[in-house]
Formats: C-alpha cells, sequence, structure tokens
C-alpha cells in the first residue's frame, strides 16, 4: 500500500519526521539527531524509524537547511564570476552598508573571491539597447580561466540584463559548451529584475550553493530509490511553497528559509481549521524568537532576505520577524544596571547552565527551570535530568546578587524582561503594521514556545493562544501541507500610461506557462491550481514600491491582462490603504510584474489528530508539583498533554507535558482541548 | 529620585525604545524622498519637558542625529516661552541649522506631549526634505557663502495649533521648494510618525501611569550616565591631542586646522577644540549644536552599548572655541558640515587611540563626496543626478577595515547603478574597488572605490562637494594613512584635475566624456611590519594591492614573501 505520505524538517539539532497514513488518518512523529556533514544519513534514520518498507510512501516533502547551512558557514562550492567589464566588484562592494551602526567594525569576505570574478567587454543600457555586444572570445578565454582555477559553477552577471538579457544568454551559451557541468546561470535567468547588487549576490548565491544542494539531493534521492522508495519527492522552499527536486537544484537559493517557512504554513493552515483566519506565530529556539503574522489564513511573504551580512537573497519567502531572545539567551547585568537579555545566547550547545555542558552564565531556560516550570527529572531530547542548582547558582551570581533580587526573584525578572521583549516582536508584526492584536490568536511551536504563550497573551493582548497537537514538529507537519508555488519576476520599469496592456499580457501570460509547466513536470496531485499577479508601483520620483495585486481572468490558459484604468484603480486603492492619502499630481510608475502560479495540493484533515475517544482527565492527571509565579509557590497540576481528551477545561497554574515541549497555564488563564487535538489557552476571566 | 525596580524599569526602557523606532518605521514606510524612504536619513525621539534632554531615540535613524535633536527641541521650548500659549496639539517645524544643528535640508517637527492637562515630555521628528529653494537643486552648494545661498531659512514657527493646521505656513513651505509634492508627503509622514508616537505613549501610560514613567525616565538617564563614568574609569587618566586638516572651504584655497586636545581624568572627560581654524566663508562651517552632536557619535562608536539618552554626555565637557569653524554664527554657510563633522570624529579617534589603542579603529575614508550631475534631455526635460559615494573603513583592532563602506555619521545606502543609469542619461564604465588605495598596517584599512561615470546626453555640469583631496585618512597605532580621494573630469583636450581638489563648481561636460571619482581607504591599524605575509600575499592575489607597493610597505620581496 502505497498510502503514506512523509514530512521530513531538517533543524540545526533534531531532524523531525511526521508520517501520515492516508487511509487510517493515523499520524506518527519522530525526532531524531541531524547528522552532519550529511543530513541524508539523519533523514533515512528518521523514516525508518517509522517506516519499514519505504515503496509503502506515496510522496516525501522535505524541508531542508542544507542549503542556509552551507551559506553561513561558507561552505558552498568554487564559484566563478564572468562580470561586465568594469563592474566585477559589485558583489563586493554591496550597496555600501555597514554590519553595524555603532562601533565600525567587522567585514565582509564575498563568497566568490576578486582573482575568481573576471570581467569581458560587454555593456546593455538601461534602455536594454546593447551598446557592446559581447565579446565571445573573451568570454571563451574566462571560462577556461575559472575552470583552471578549479571553478565548479559559473554565474554570469551583466549589468542591465533584466531589460535586455542578450549579451547574458550570448555568453552563457558559450560557457555551457565548455562547462563539465549544469551549474551554469546567468542573472536574467535568476532573477530578472533592476538592482544589480540583489540581482548579481542571488545569483552567485545559488551558484555557490548548487553543486552542494545538487549533489545532496542526488545522493539522497538515489538512498530512497535504493530503499525501495517510488513515490513524489518535494523540496519546501522559502516562499512557503513546494517545488520539484529538478527546480531546486536548478534553484537552491529558494530553500535558503525552507524549515521556518514550513512551520508557518502548517501554523496557518492548523489555526485556520480551528476557526481562526488570524494568527501570530512564535518559535521559541536556542537563540531566537521568530515570529510571523498570517491574516486571513496568508501568511506575509517579505521579497528579499540577508543570511548574514552582504549576503541578499532577493526570492519572495515567508516574513519572519527575528529577535534575539530564545531559551539560551543569556541575562545579564550591565555597568548602569540594567538586566538585558541576549544577544549572546549559549544556543543548544553547551545551552543553559543546567545541561551541564560548561555554560556558566544564565539563561532564560534556567530561570524556566529554577521557576519548577520544566520538569529537571525528564527534560525535552538528550540529557537525563538537569542541574537545578547550578542553574541557581548563575542566576544569583549575574543577575541575583547585582540586582540585590533573591534567586527566585531574580528568575521572575529574568522572565519578565524575556516575555517583555518577545511581546516587542509580537507587538512590531502586528500594531506596527496596522493590525489590532485582540483579532488574532498565539501560536506558540518549536520547543519552548507553549512556555511563554500566557505571557503574550497578557502582554500584548492577543485574543487566545492555539497549541497545536506537535508543537515540535510543526515544520515537519507544514511540508505535507504547503501548495506548489512558483514565483516569477520581471523588471518593466515604465510609466503606467507607456504600459501597453499587450506587453504586459504576453509577459504575464509566459509567466503563467512557465509556471504550469512546472506543476505539470512535477507530476505532483493538485486539487486545483491558480495565480497570483502584482505589480510593484509607485509615484515618479519615489523609489521604494507598493505591491498592487492587480485583477486577471484566465480561461483555458489564456488570461486577459489588466486594462490601464483598472491598474491606476488598483494602485490607488493599495496605495489609499497603505498611506492614508494619494499624491494628486503625482505620475504613476510600474517597476516590477510579480507572478505565482499555484498548484494546491490535497490537504489531510487535522481532525484524526484528535485525541482518542477513551481519554479521561484522570487518566492524563499524571502529578502534582509547585511551580512559582510572581511572589509565591504554587501547587500545579502536571498533565500529560496528549492524553487530554477533547472540551476538558483546565484552569491555571497547570502545565501540560509531552514529548516535545511544556506547556504552561499561568494562574488566570483557563486551556481547553479542540476537536483536532489543540490546546487553546484563553484568559480565565 | 524616586525608587523603580530593576524589572519594570528593563520592561519600560524596552517599551520606550520601542515606541521611538516606530516612529522611525512609519516615517521609512510612508515618506516621499528615497533619502528618507531608503537612505534612512530621519530620526525621532522623547526629549525632557524642560530641559529638552534626549530620553530615548530610536536605534534605526542616521547616527549624527542622535546627538542632534536635544537642540532643536530646545530651540523650540525656548520659543514656546516667549510664545507664551504652548498648547496639546501644537507642532512647531523648522529647518535653522544654527540653532537646530546639521543643515537646512534637515526639516524638524517638535510637538509638545500633554498628559492630565499637564506637559508631560516632547516628541520631535527630523527628516531629509529633498529640495529647499536655494541656489543649486538639493542645496548642496559648494560656492553658498551663506545660509541664503544654500535653502530658504524657516526659524520655529507653528504649523499646528491645538489641532489645527495653519495653511499659511504650509503655502511658503511649498512655494519655497522645487518639490512641492516631495515636500508635502514627507511632511505627512512626520506628522503621521508624531501622531503615532502620542497613541503609543497614551498607551504606556494608561498602563504603567505618569509617575512609573516618569521615574523610569529619570532613573535611565542616570543609569546612562553611570554606565558612560564606568567606561571613562576604565580608560587611563592622561592628556593625548590630535589634529588633521580639511582641503579648503571651496571659496579660498587655504586648509583648515581641525584640532583636539582629549583629556580623561578618573570619570570625566574633556574635548577641547581649541586651535581650530576660525569660521570661514564657504559652506565647511557647522553649527555649536552639530559640534557637541558630532562628539557624541565619536563616543558611542567607541562605546558601542551606550543608549542614546543624554545622561552619557553628563560626564563629557565639549569646549568649542568662539568664533570658530565648529561654531559658526547665522547666516555662515554649513551646507557641507559632514565633511567638518567626519574630521572631527577622525580627530577624536587618533587622539584616543593614543590612550586605548585596542577600542579605537583607524579613520574611515572621511568624505561623503556629494556628486552632482545636472543638464537637460533631448527634448528640454531638466535632470539632476545627486549621490554620495562610499570609501574604505580603518583597520581594526580584530582585523582589516571594510571595503566601501559608508561614512560613520550615516547609515544611508548607496543607490544601484542600473537604478541611477534608468533615471538619468549616464552610464557607468567603472564602480570597482581601487587598488591601493587602503592604509598599510597589521590590519590594512578597507578599499575605496572607484566610479567612473560617461555622459550620454549632449551636455550636463558637474558639481562635486567633498574632502580628503590633500589630506589623506590616518593610521592608528602606528598604521600608514590611507589614499586621498582624486577626482578627475574629461574635456576636450584630455583628463583634467580641479583647482580646489575636491570640490568643483558647474565644470561641463559634453556626450562621451567621463568624470571620475577614486576615493580614500581607511588607515591601517597597527605596523605594518607586523602584518601576516599571508595575508600581505592574498591581498596581491585579489588585486587589493600591486607588487611594487607590497614592496615599499610591507617590505616583502618581488615574489611577496616577508623578509
Amino acid at each position: 500500500m502505497t498510502q503514506k505520505f512523509v514530512g521530513v524538517d531538517v533543524g540545526g539539532t533534531f531532524t523531525d519526521v511526521f508520517v501520515l497514513d492516508q487511509p487510517s488518518g493515523v499520524a506518527s512523529v519522530a525526532k531524531v539527531p541531524t547528522t552532519r556533514p550529511d543530513q541524508s544519513v539523519g533523514l533515512l534514520a528518521g523514516i525508518n524509524a517509522q517506516i519499514d518498507d519505504l515503496s509503502d510512501i506515496a510522496g516525501i516533502v522535505h524541508g531542508t537547511t542544507a542549503g542556509t547551512n552551507a551559506l553561513l558557514e561558507r561552505k558552498g562550492a568554487p564559484v566563478g564570476v564572468i562580470a561586465t567589464e568594469g563592474l566585477r566588484d559589485v558583489l563586493e562592494m554591496r550597496r555600501r552598508d555597514r554590519p553595524h551602526t555603532w562601533g565600525l567594525r567587522g567585514n565582509f569576505e564575498p563568497v566568490v573571491p576578486r582573482a575568481r570574478r573576471l570581467e569581458v567587454p560587454e555593456r546593455t543600457l538601461a534602455s536594454g539597447e546593447i551598446r557592446i555586444p559581447v565579446d565571445l572570445g573573451a568570454v571563451r578565454a574566462a571560462t577556461q580561466q575559472l575552470l583552471d582555477q578549479g571553478c565548479q559553477a559559473v554565474a554570469i552577471l551583466f549589468a542591465n540584463a533584466y531589460a535586455n538579457p542578450a549579451n547574458e544568454a550570448a555568453a552563457a551559451q558559450v560557457v555551457r559548451d565548455i562547462w563539465p557541468n549544469d551549474h551554469v546561470a546567468t542573472s536574467a535567468e535568476i532573477l530578472p529584475e533592476i538592482r544589480e547588487f540583489e540581482r548579481f549576490s542571488t545569483t552567485a548565491l545559488n551558484a555557490y550553493l548548487q553543486p552542494e544542494v545538487a549533489g545532496y539531493l542526488d545522493r539522497l534521492e538515489t538512498a530512497l530509490h535504493g530503499e525501495g522508495f517510488g513515490g513524489e519527492f518535494l523540496i519546501v522552499q522559502s516562499n512557503g511553497g513546494v517545488m520539484s527536486v529538478d527546480t531546486a537544484c536548478r534553484l537552491p537559493i529558494r530553500t535558503a528559509l525552507s524549515g521556518p517557512a514550513a512551520g508557518v504554513i502548517a501554523a496557518s493552515y492548523i489555526a485556520e481549521t480551528a476557526g481562526f483566519a488570524d494568527v501570530i506565530t512564535g518559535d521559541v529556539g536556542g537563540t531566537s524568537f521568530d515570529v510571523s503574522l498570517v491574516a486571513g489564513g496568508q501568511p506575509g511573504q517579505s521579497p528579499q532576505t540577508s543570511i548574514d551580512f552582504g549576503m541578499v537573497v532577493r526570492s519572495p519567502m515567508i516574513e519572519i520577524e527575528t529577535i534575539g531572545a530564545g531559551g539560551g539567551s543569556i541575562a545579564w547585568v550591565d555597568r548602569g544596571g540594567l538586566l538585558n537579555i541576549g544577544p549572546e545566547s549559549a544556543g543548544s550547545d553547551p545551552g543553559p547552565v543546567a545541561y551541564g555542558r560548561g555554560n556558566d552564565r544564565p539563561t532564560v531556560t534556567d530561570a524556566n527551570i529554577v521557576l519548577g516550570r520544566i520538569d529537571p527529572e525528564n527534560p525535552i531530547g538528550e540529557m537525563n535530568r538537569l542541574d537545578v542548582e547550578a542553574a541557581g547558582r548563575a542566576i544569583d551570581t549575574y543577575v541575583g546578587t547585582p540586582l540585590g533580587l533573591d534567586r527566585l526573584a531574580a528568575a521572575e525578572a529574568i522572565l519578565r524582561v524575556a516575555n517583555s521583549r518577545m511581546a516587542g516582536a509580537v507587538r512590531l508584526v502586528s500594531i506596527e503594521r496596522g493590525f489590532n492584536p485582540k483579532r488574532f490568536a498565539f501560536m506558540p511551536f518549536g520547543g519552548g514556545g507553549a512556555l511563554h504563550a500566557s505571557a503574550m497573551l497578557k502582554e500584548v493582548g492577543l485574543a487566545r493562544a492555539i497549541v497545536p497537537r506537535y508543537p515540535g514538529v510543526t515544520s515537519a507537519m507544514g511540508c505535507l501541507i504547503a501548495d506548489m508555488r512558483q514565483d516569477f519576476v520581471q523588471t518593466l520599469n515604465v510609466g503606467l500610461e507607456a504600459l501597453a496592456p499587450a506587453r504586459l499580457g504576453d509577459l504575464m501570460q509566459k509567466h503563467l506557462q512557465d509556471g504550469i509547466a512546472l506543476l505539470n513536470a512535477s507530476q505532483a496531485p493538485f486539487e486545483a491550481r491558480s495565480q497570483v499577479f502584482e505589480l510593484d508601483m509607485a509615484y515618479l520620483g519615489q523609489t521604494h514600491t507598493v505591491a498592487v495585486p492587480v485583477p486577471v481572468a484566465v480561461q483555458d490558459g489564456r488570461l486577459v491582462p489588466p486594462d490601464q484604468s483598472q491598474i491606476a484603480a488598483a494602485f490607488d486603492n493599495t496605495y489609499r490603504a497603505s498611506f492614508g492619502r494619494l499624491l494628486d499630481e503625482g505620475q504613476r510608475r510600474v517597476m516590477n510584474l510579480r507572478s505565482a502560479v499555484i498548484g494546491h495540493r490535497p490537504k489531510f484533515d487535522l481532525s484524526t489528530l484528535a485525541p482518542p475517544a477513551d481519554a479521561t482527565l484522570e487518566h492524563a492527571l499524571k502529578s502534582t508539583r509547585a511551580v512559582h509565579f510572581g511572589t509565591s509557590w504554587q501547587d500545579t497540576n502536571i498533565y500529560a498533554r496528549l492524553d487530554l481528551p477533547v472540551d476538558v477545561h483546565i484552569d491555571g497554574p497547570a502545565i501540560l507535558e509531552q514529548p516535545d515541549t511544556t506547556i504552561l497555564v499561568e494562574p488566570g488563564m483557563k486551556a481547553r482541548i479542540d476537536n483536532f487535538g489543540n490546546v487553546l489557552i484563553e484568559s480565565a476571566t | 529620585m524616586a525608587e523603580i525596580d530593576p524589572i519594570t524599569l528593563a520592561v519600560l526602557a524596552g517599551r520606550m525604545e520601542q515606541i521611538a523606532d516606530e516612529m522611525d518605521a512609519t516615517l521609512f514606510r510612508s515618506a516621499f524622498n528615497p533619502i528618507i524612504a531608503e537612505a534612512h536619513d530621519a530620526s525621532h525621539g522623547l526629549y525632557d519637558a524642560v530641559t529638552g534632554d534626549t530620553l530615548v531615540q530610536g536605534k534605526s535613524g542616521l547616527p549624527i542625529f542622535v546627538g542632534v535633536m536635544a537642540f532643536a527641541v530646545k530651540a523650540v521650548i525656548d520659543r514656546a516661552a516667549a510664545d507664551g500659549d504652548l498648547r496639546d496639539g501644537d507642532i512647531y517645524i523648522f529647518n535653522d541649522a544654527h540653532i537646530g544643528g546639521t543643515h537646512l535640508n534637515d526639516m524638524r517637527l517638535v510637538r509638545p506631549y500633554f498628559r492630565d492637562g499637564k506637559l508631560f515630555c516632547y516628541l520631535a521628528s527630523v527628516g531629509h526634505w529633498h529640495d529647499l529653494g536655494g541656489g543649486v537643486p538639493g542645496n548642496y552648494n559648494p560656492a553658498a557663502t551663506d545660509a541664503f545661498q544654500e535653502a530658504f531659512v524657516l526659524p520655529p514657527v507653528r504649523l499646528v495649533r491645538a489641532g489645527l493646521m495653519q495653511t499659511d505656513i504650509l503655502d511658503i513651505l511649498k512655494r519655497n521648494t522645487r518639490l512641492p509634492q516631495s515636500a508635502v508627503g514627507d511632511l505627512n509622514g512626520q506628522l503621521g510618525a508624531l501622531d503615532l508616537g502620542v497613541l503609543r505613549l497614551d498607551d504606556l501610560l494608561d498602563e504603567y501611569g505618569v509617575d512609573t514613567v516618569s521615574t523610569a525616565l529619570k532613573a535611565l538617564g542616570h543609569r546612562a550616565e553611570t554606565l558612560m563614568r564606568s567606561e571613562l574609569e576604565a580608560m587611563p587618566n592622561g592628556v593625548w591631542e590630535a589634529e588633521d586638516f580639511l582641503d579648503n572651504d571651496g571659496i579660498t584655497d587655504t586648509e583648515l586646522r581641525i584640532r583636539v586636545r582629549l583629556e580623561i581624568s578618573d570619570d570625566r572627560m574633556v574635548l577641547d577644540f581649541d586651535g581650530t581654524a576660525t569660521a570661514t566663508d564657504g559652506p565647511v562651517n557647522i553649527a555649536l549644536p552639530t559640534a557637541v552632536a558630532t562628539a557624541y557619535v565619536a563616543i558611542k562608536h567607541i562605546f558601542p552599548a551606550l543608549p542614546a539618552n543624554a545622561g552619557v554626555m553628563r560626564p563629557v565637557e565639549v569646549r568649542v572655541p568662539e568664533g570658530s569653524l565648529l561654531s559658526a554664527d547665522f547666516p555662515a554657510p554649513v551646507g557641507g558640515y559632514t565633511e567638518t563633522i567626519l574630521r572631527m570624529i577622525d580627530v577624536i579617534f587618533s587622539a584616543a587611540s593614543k590612550a586605548v589603542p585596542d577600542r579605537i579603529v583607524a579613520n574611515a575614508y572621511g568624505t561623503i563626496n556629494a556628486l552632482s550631475l545636472a543638464g537637460k534631455r533631448g527634448d528640454g526635460r531638466p535632470w539632476v543626478m545627486f549621490s554620495f559615494f562610499g570609501g574604505g573603513h580603518g583597520g581594526t583592532p580584530e582585523g582589516d577595515g571594510l571595503n566601501h563602506g559608508n561614512a560613520p555619521i550615516s547609515t544611508a545606502t548607496i543607490p544601484p547603478l542600473e537604478i541611477l543609469e534608468a533615471a538619468y542619461p549616464i552610464l557607468f564604465r567603472q564602480w570597482a574597488l581601487r587598488p591601493n588605495s587602503a592604509g598599510a598596517g597589521r590590519h590594512r584599512g578597507g578599499l575605496g572605490a572607484v566610479y567612473e561615470i560617461e555622459l550620454l546626453e549632449e551636455n550636463a555640469r558637474v558639481f562635486l562637494f567633498g574632502e580628503r583631496g590633500r589630506f589623506a585618512p590616518k593610521g592608528v597605532v602606528g598604521g600608514h594613512s590611507a589614499a586621498m580621494n582624486i577626482f578627475s573630469f574629461e574635456q576636450d583636450d584630455g583628463w583634467k584635475e580641479p583647482p580646489m581638489a575636491s570640490k568643483m563648481l558647474g565644470i561641463s561636460l559634453k556626450r562621451g566624456q567621463s568624470i571620475r571619482l577614486e576615493t580614500p581607504g581607511g588607515g591601517g591599524y597597527g605596523p605594518p611590519e607586523e602584518r601576516n605575509a599571508v595575508l600581505v600575499q592574498r591581498d596581491i592575489d585579489q588585486g587589493y594591492l600591486t607588487e611594487d607597493l607590497a614592496a615599499k610597505t610591507y617590505q616583502t620581496s618581488a615574489k611577496g614573501h616577508a623578509t
């Protein structure tokens, strides 16, 4: 029976596997250590832990950090660049920024060193006119030189290639004739969008990842097939959609943030199914707190990100705000007497003081341990037990004594400041963007988020928290929920009055056809297909644009583009909604067309995750433990979360434990289990 | 001082910073002109009701504003006292740089915040407007001999009275700019940011009460002061001096000395600029508020963890001689203030490097190189391209300096060349790192850049406001100086360099002719002899350094091996 679907998310510490048996609807999860350097070993181990015969699997969807790690650890392949004469240093010069506003320290090493960036005579103007045709003899010589230098991939980076890719294409043809592998790309193939640094950086980083990611996926696919797997194999992108392995090998840069994106996709689906289309997700990791906003079931998208200083990737991705306040963030008192949390972190290794692995400075997790919120006898992961006393001594030394607080007050202080910083991040994505937080539910995922959920409700005024059934494997589950999505961009940079509907229509049609071809080539089953077209627009003189969704009718694969008056009206609506008023004499300009073609994949029924019908509250109650809240210890019931029945109500204080997380229901809060096995936490009043 | 528990204080510190940050973000999103929207040439904060001292300021605004905004607020406090009828809902506006610091493009809005009928604090917003009249579009007039040639000067006036917009003032503003739409767009953005600050402060005071928040604000000032004093105590006592020069003032070709005497005694610091040149005809003067703010910028670069709070400056005395370049009186021109304050930062770093060599970085490239090209297109439409250019950062105690960074007083990024080429009839023949431009050292400076721009239309005129054409960015702790700024331009009879080295007023360029800007690198850190030979060879291999120069400065053999 090939009816199992598998989502696998490979994170920095753990590889999470979520297996759904489609006919029975039974889900199972596994968490195994991530293996380095070859993640495919751990991945197979994770799958094998759940499934004996890989021929039972109909599909595997994979969120991978292979690309992200290669970027952060600078372990990509040797790449060569062929650039426009006079412009080979753009990659190294960036946009004339610096790593930190204050201090004037820090440096930048481009992934392609200067000696491997060669120049050839060629030049295209901003109008698209070719001023100097590309010197193909020079391209040939440069290609040979890069081969001699040991390069494994080539990026061809020509100025204004977004306006006319002909010179790049001619050069690419010459390079491809010579180059021994497929790792050759031009900037216009990867991102036909104005702004050379962003385009060149994205293209060069893509080339840097190509040999690495292609090799990894190839090894993985071979190993899977070797064990009998014959189903579809898909890769999660940073935009929250999935793509085929072929596309991933060609565009590995699109996997840069695929793990967190899958988590947000899962959170959005779980919340919407539970009846809450507006949700703010919060992932508390070892070093950071990652927050995303989902409004009306749609996660926010951002057009670009920096993986590290100067490593800019311009490719649509789920918008995630990160602050340096995670479980491993270190609490310290500065010389002015102010308590601070982070940005320094003990991460997961050595981790909190209580882990006993060599860190002696107190972390947020140490505060949770000292206050009894985490069970020291049964910690998550590989540890045997936690050293509460060591955590307490560290809090005394670094926080209690300098501030004149006793141990418990100091631990409460650490949590208050940490919660306040996390609440700040939640405000940032909601209030600051004009959303009323009272409309939103908070969904913690990852291992540590559920300890802080009650605090988010109190601090920000969010209506409720939803803790999904398996918060520790949300990203793996998201792999199975994500739709297939292909994004396209083309710079137009014209006044609206000069934009011929036929030209726009041709570009849209091309994006649509390319997208459909990719959907078809994947051979994945879809319930439906859809497409989204947006224009990046501004008034003449402005350089920052707004994304304007435009209406496009599609019938039998042919589309009807909007006319100028429809675009003008759509721009006015969007601009007014963003800035309150229009500019009376402003000339509207169209900078870019952005298209997304989406294949909607069959969703699985979340009610299959509901607790068993014979579950009872009495059964779920494990013990009682003293937990510190505010100024006193309170007897607190400890429940086995997965054994709690549907519809049961639990008043705080209570702690709900499960293998991958601990849920804290603070005094004054109450918890309930819904039909999908989620825990809903709300104010008791 | 009333007591506040340390936990509430830490929480409130974060909440108040977030209010200022959110005001920044609101303006960046809604401003019309790209200097604010993209380069973030703006700032917001909360200021003391009586003194105007900075209480909290946003983290994402331009560094130089962190010190200067308090002067703008104080100017409004004085004006409001004279007016005698300050009310809730009033908003003052002005750009007068002699009382508010920086230059005339920076439009300042100051709004009193009342709580329960009583003045609680001020909120302020500053942003760089695109154009405010004056002799040169964009207001960077290298030949200005007074403020009136630079821009329209607006003293503090009430733009809004008790919530009511004074449209006559708005009309005056709109009539005094070449870009009224941009000005109104930016003004709306700033008003929106102030509105938002009021809302957020209302919420905060509802939650915590006036007493707690007031106490927290005082405690934060006290804490900033304590932090600064403890930093100073960790420095050795003593007196250190440094001097450097500006090329000229753009009018008369004479160098201008900037001199500092840095004294540390226990937990106090004095920065005395005695010996600095007197005020000058051309626009490299600065007003006193700018000088004090610059001292703050330099200090915060040395101690990056210090908060943006007036308490930091309590143990610091900044002495600026009257009538000097650093305290010019109205209406002396101040449009080129950036060059002067960059040099102030350089001399403070040079002096401090003798006191605490392991905390100080070498001089950065030290000029913003404001370049404008202006002409008419074939169809008669005028165009003006205006941009700033980058250079190298200084070597640091930890490593080499950054190649092609932004100026220490700014966080502005450079526009992409494709955006410039799409908007103006020009072409970049070169946009590259400049070999041999870094100051040698154990840790060398970052490299400067070469930008070569060809004109694609019939005629254009070129203006440049730069520096470091005669005096190179210096190394520290034995590091060498970097290469100087070189501006050159093509004429019918070949390439030329301007007589004033780094400043050029209106040379003519024909189609096909080019201009070239070769910007300075950063100074080196530590003696070049101590540089790792492997790194010298790497610099040669990467084309950062020629073998000739390597042999000369690092005493390497022709093959690049250390002797």
